[in-house]
């Protein structure tokens, strides 16, 4: 569909948990909840209003079959509603509310994700979406394989473990202002988690949620002062093979940001799911990011990592700050899979002040 | 509103275990037969690029792809990572590399194990060989782990292969385990406690006023919080219910019992439980019904008739 068809839509509001460690005390649905009232609250609208719902999660980091049905509790599901479900971070979540916005029977939608890793092994959790047959009965854990990708780059001469250590050092600075962040401020590099990946490198564990309301056309500036209008979202796969890819590149992102429209104009925000320090290095390549960027102005993953909400976290981040005024251009990215096998990128704009 | 502090959180411990049985292709067949017979395939693109492990389609065209290619049980670690502290499951209890490893004669390179003595000991471009498993099944890990070798190409380039094998594996049962903390948050901890002391309660909405039992925190058709508790029961009225033939693995109650959905004196939700203490052909909608415990029992182990008249239908009929 040409830009010029499309319906022009917006993230209109943004929401998201404090992301701990733990939340023992608090189910899905209870650590979800006041998410869901605070954009709805922020938005005028009740969950009867919405045109379609949307969510992300995963049974496997519940440990539980059809899991994301206890959390639908949290939206009012009756009388029946639109909505719909993916196994995957809730930034496919909002891709998918996003094209059921172009289709034009909703005007608005509501996208929510979350995940607690507490309950079990988030590391050993993670090798059950890998390929069963030559890969999963191995059980590399996802620090393992991050690392592998970041001893690529370094042979590549494409960075250090210096240049690594900055790459956390200065996401969880900017943490440091980020009241829902898990890791915030200087955090030590510490030893080998996988060498050549320290515990600085990697996320931290953590339970989280977020959500994000959208909506189409003159319905978003009724919603909101300054809507982040969605100029361009696409996402690309790689092959699920790790020895066919070439780890020190990202042609899935770049792709992805070449058909978002990312490179038609400068950005001054970058929003990216990177979880590990080294793939902060492939992301700016991948989308070549001007130095002056402000990368992860929130701290990014680095700073908090809830699994399947951590993606649809940077596009609510990225349209925040456009909310607020701090940005004016930002693209935000969104990955899953091991070393960034599966990548989505969105532009949004505000529109000009005057 | 009465917002009831928490009590102490619940936590057990949750396993979830699964052997899954999935069937091979023609391609994965061949590879994971070859393994067994120490012989290592690669699939053939249409650019004329050998792929080990083989997949059945070209990931860059999408193509099918079937010629099969015999590759050297030797090659080179295009990139690798210290693994220090070997997790469950993971091919060596010992420190080891994990590889990335381009066999000799392959253009892509096969995720495994590299036993070196440390990570000084471990380079991208060094040399290296399958060491295979005692006992092969026909399986990733019939390659033991990967350990360096100095030597020369255990074979030059690739040699067309048939993928015949004497009993193939057409299956392999991929085995998982996962280990959880399950902790049921802050409604449903409250319904457990409570159970304990052989009281059931439940939670009204603050909106349409509904009660739910057991709740769960939230109400599903308001989206909103719950968080006034009502005890609820104990005596209710069998709202439907179903006559059990079949007997359940592992399960001591005689067949034919009775499944009935349950509505509890001041709940707006039936929940669900066997009736014993009756004939099972003498169920029916309406009776009125009351909870049973065993000595230490931890929730009621059925409900039995409590005498009264059946409950008229008027008085259930919403919860039907
Ligand atoms: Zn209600």
């Amino acid at each position: 569909m040409a830009p010029h068809e499309r319906r022009q839509v917006a993230v209109v509001a943004f929401g998201q948990s404090d992301h701990l460690r733990t939340t023992d005390e608090l189910s899905e649905v209870e650590m979800l909840m006041p998410v869901l009232h605070e954009v709805l609250a922020a938005t005028g609208l009740k969950t009867s209003d919405i045109g379609f719902t949307c969510s992300g999660s995963s049974d496997y980091l519940a440990g539980r079959a059809f899991s994301f049905t206890m959390a639908l509790d949290g939206v009012g599901a009756w009388p029946p509603i639109s909505e719909s479900h993916v196994e995957m971070d809730g930034a496919w979540a909002l891709y998918e509310a996003w094209v059921k916005l172009q289709t034009g029977e909703a005007d608005t939608a509501l996208v929510y994700s979350y995940g607690k890793s507490s309950p079990g092994s988030v590391r050993d959790v993670l090798t059950r979406q890998l390929d069963p047959y030559y890969v999963a009965p191995l059980w590399p854990d996802s620090v393992a394989l991050a690392a592998l990708q970041a001893q690529a780059l370094i042979d590549a001469g494409e960075t250090d473990e210096p240049a690594l250590a900055g790459v956390a050092s200065r996401s969880r600075t900017a943490a440091a202002a980020n009241p829902h962040a898990q890791l915030k401020g200087p955090v030590a590099q510490g030893e080998y988690a996988v060498r050549p990946l320290r515990t600085g490198d990697c996320p931290p564990v953590g339970d989280g949620a977020a959500a994000v309301i959208l909506a189409a056309g003159e319905r978003a500036r009724e919603l909101c002062e300054r809507p982040a209008w969605i100029r361009g979202i696409d996402h690309r796969i790689e092959a699920h093979g790790l020895g066919v890819r070439d780890l020190t590149d990202s042609p899935s992102t770049r792709l992805a940001a070449e058909r978002a429209g990312v490179f038609e104009r400068p950005v001054d925000t970058a929003e990216l799911h990177a979880p590990f320090t080294s793939q902060e290095v492939v992301l700016r390549k991948a989308l070549s990011l001007a130095d002056d960027v402000a990368v992860n102005p929130s701290g990014g993953a680095l700073a908090a990592n809830p699994m399947m909400a951590a993606g649809l976290i940077r596009i609510g981040e990225a349209a925040a700050r456009i909310h607020r005024g701090d940005s004016d251009r930002a693209v935000a990215h969104a990955t899953s899979g091991p070393c960034l096998q599966q990548n989505l990128v969105a532009v949004l704009e505000g529109e000009t002040r005057v | 509103m009465t917002s009831v502090p928490s009590p102490e959180v619940l936590r057990a411990p949750l396993v979830v275990e699964f052997p899954f049985t999935r069937s091979l292709g023609p391609v994965q067949s061949a590879f994971l037969t070859g393994l067994r017979e120490r012989t290592v395939l690669g699939v053939r693109t249409g650019d004329g690029r050998t792929l080990v492990p083989p997949v059945e389609y070209d990931p860059v065209t999408a193509e099918e792809i079937r010629d099969l290619v015999e590759v050297a049980a030797t090659g080179t670690v295009t990139t690798w990572a210290w693994n220090h502290e070997p997790r469950r499951g993971q091919p060596l209890d010992t420190p080891f590399a994990w590889v990335l490893v381009r066999l000799d004669g392959a253009d892509t390179a096969l995720l495994h194990a590299l036993d070196a003595p440390g990570p000084d000991a471990v380079r991208s471009g060094m040399r290296v060989r399958v060491r295979w498993a005692a006992e092969r099944v026909g399986a990733i890990t019939d390659i033991a782990c990967f350990e360096p070798y100095e030597g020369e190409a255990a074979q030059a380039g690739t040699a067309p292969h048939t993928g015949a094998f004497d009993d193939p594996v057409t299956g392999i049962v991929a085995a998982a385990r996962l280990d959880y903390t399950y902790a049921p948050g802050r409604a449903q901890s409250a319904y457990i406690h409570a159970l304990s002391d052989r009281r059931t309660v439940g939670e009204r909405c603050p909106s349409c006023r509904k009660v739910y039992v057991p709740p769960r925190g939230a109400c599903p058709t308001c989206g909103v919080a719950t968080a006034e508790r009502v005890e609820v029961g104990p005596r209710g009225t069998v709202t439907t219910y179903c006559i059990v033939n079949i007997k359940a693995k592992n399960l001591d109650i005689e067949v034919p019992y009775v499944y009935a959905h349950i509505a509890l004196d001041g709940a707006d939700l039936a929940l669900h439980a066997r009736i014993a203490g009756i004939p099972y052909d003498e169920v029916r909608m309406g009776l009125r019904v009351e909870p049973v415990w065993t000595e230490g029992g931890r929730y009621p182990d059925h409900y039995r008739p409590t005498g009264e008249p059946d409950a008229d239908y008027d008085t259930y009929k919403e919860l039907v």
